[in-house]
């Protein structure tokens, strides 16, 4: 079914008794082309992409709950395109562009809003490592825009300019950026993939890989065994007890990373804020809710919940910067496991196992890759090479040292 | 999560900083034969159990030793604390 205003005035005149289930509920077949593992927004852009773009309709999403309950459904929604390295901005660019256009792509409402993102600074130093990163951005096809604390002032007027210890000199500006409502992310592509064919397998564990002689025949599931010409990894956050079912050990630590919501408030803050001095990050769900998060927790961890020194800590970054939010009450917390990776950039790479894709790494920048994610995976799997903005990404570059660190503090995860 | 420092008694997590897997403790010998192979291990290969896991912790805003932490990365329970360098001696280290 497609959705349009149309639709929507048909069924509200005949009771709203035409809306079906938006994708079926299939028992696994005994072999597909290829056996995508992780229903979370990655893999199921990868049955989007891998059905729609490269024409493999024999594809599966096997997941171990429900589609969307993991990362995807637990991230701050902030979607951008403001990195710096070679390895990084086109394909983070490559992404804005497939969000601008993921509704139409869909035809499904995630609620796409382009409303902005502000970096700020806080030292003479930052501003010229701001107007470094806007400069790569730029070379890079993507926008940018450098503000001094007049301009910020007048469009976030209840900023704490004059901080003492951090006074606000200006900030970078990304005015593509924004946010998506993450759940229908997750919904549009499942939905798409679905009507392109894709079988998605929800409460279906991979339980192993069948590997034989050096090549991946299929997976172990809890609903039995499903055979696969290739199987690609999409479940970052387990990525380390999924690849060590085929005996890899990976560059990557799980860490918890905490996401905070308030209560509802009248519109408030027009973009996505961040703090230069402290990490904090904040923006304004539709609903009104203030969305806000900080640092991973900082230890290994596959418990969906942090501590309340980070609780803390983020809240202190909240109250620096925007003193408003003091008496704004907080309504809901939560944690979503992290794949940290070593140098803090993602990986979607073939492995030293024939037939077997590995999508993982994404530490806590995730959700603004899925679109561009599911695309370069699905080129991966389709052609057997890697899609052009995703050549750097490599499983093995920190034996070859390529490594792609934004943050240039080395092979230690929890300071990503 | 409070720590239960073998010297201290029970410390605030939040006084400690965090480095990793307590494998860290083992660093290869540069002269072997194979030392690229096993320094790129040793430096970006992690086990990253979903359980009982061996790491460190430094006591940063206390007595600065470092710990060895036993602690099952499901539950954040802590089972045993020792010092780093009892640990580090009984695998054979000078110190």
């Amino acid at each position: 079914m497609r959705y349009s205003g149309f639709r929507v005035i048909k069924e509200a005149l005949t009771g709203h008794k035409g809306w079906k289930p938006v994708w079926r509920e299939p028992e696994p077949k005994a072999h597909y082309d290829i056996v995508v593992i992780g229903g979370g927004g990655h893999g199921l852009a990868t049955a989007h992409y891998l059905s729609k773009v490269y024409g493999h309709r024999n594809v599966a999403v096997v997941e171990k709950g429900w589609i969307g309950g993991g990362n995807v459904g637990r991230n701050t929604t902030i979607v951008r395109s403001n990195y710096m390295l070679d390895g990084n901005e086109p394909f983070y660019e490559f992404s804005m562009k497939l969000w601008e256009g993921l509704e139409q792509d869909l035809n499904y409402n995630a609620m796409m809003s382009q409303r902005g993102i502000i970096n700020l600074f806080h030292t003479d130093g930052q501003r010229d490592a701001y107007t470094r990163r806007g400069n790569a951005m730029i070379l890079n096809g993507a926008d940018a825009e450098l503000l001094d604390a007049d301009q910020v002032r007048k469009e976030h007027p209840y900023l704490n300019f004059d901080d003492a210890r951090f006074p606000i000199k200006g900030g970078l500006v990304q005015r593509r950026a924004g946010t998506a409502r993450h759940d229908a992310v997750a919904w549009g592509f499942a939905r798409s993939a679905d009507l392109h064919g894709v079988d998605i397998i929800q409460n279906c564990e991979v339980t192993g890989l069948r590997i034989e002689n050096g090549k991946c025949l299929g997976v172990e599931t809890t609903k039995g065994f499903i055979g696969a010409n290739k199987v690609g990894c999409a479940v970052a956050g387990s990525s380390s007890r999924v690849m060590g079912m085929a005996g890899m050990r990976l560059p990557i630590e799980s860490h918890v990373l905490q996401a905070f919501v308030s209560e509802g408030l009248k519109p408030v803050l027009p973009s996505v804020i961040t703090f230069g001095a402290g990490h904090f990050y904040v923006s304004q769900s539709d609903k009104g809710g203030l969305v806000f998060g900080g640092d991973i927790d900082g230890y290994n961890t596959y418990a969906q919940r942090g501590n309340l020194p980070v609780v803390e800590d983020v809240c202190e970054g909240g109250i620096a910067l925007m003193p408003m939010i003091g008496r704004a009450r907080l309504l809901r917390m939560w944690g979503g496991v992290m794949d940290m990776s070593m140098d803090g950039s993602p990986i979607i790479d073939r492995t030293p196992v024939e037939g077997l894709y590995f999508n993982g790494g994404w530490c806590y920048g995730g959700f603004k890759a899925t679109p561009a994610s599911g695309h370069c995976f699905a080129h991966l799997l389709a052609k057997d090479e890697p899609h052009p903005v995703a050549t750097a990404y490599r499983l093995d570059r920190f034996q070859t040292g390529r490594m792609i660190d934004e943050k240039g503090v080395g092979n230690q995860p929890n300071l990503h | 999560m409070i720590i239960n420092h073998p010297l201290l008694g029970p410390r605030d997590a939040s006084e400690f900083t965090y480095l990793g897997d307590a494998s860290l403790i083992d660093r290869p010998d540069w002269q072997d034969e194979n030392a690229a192979e096993a320094y790129y291990e040793y430096g970006y290969l992690r086990d990253n159990p979903a359980g009982e896991h061996q790491e460190l912790w430094y006591h940063e805003a206390g007595d600065r030793s470092w710990l060895v932490v036993t602690r099952n990365t499901l539950t954040h329970e802590i089972s045993k604390v020792e010092m780093a360098r009892d640990v580090a001696r009984a695998r054979g280290r000078s110190k």
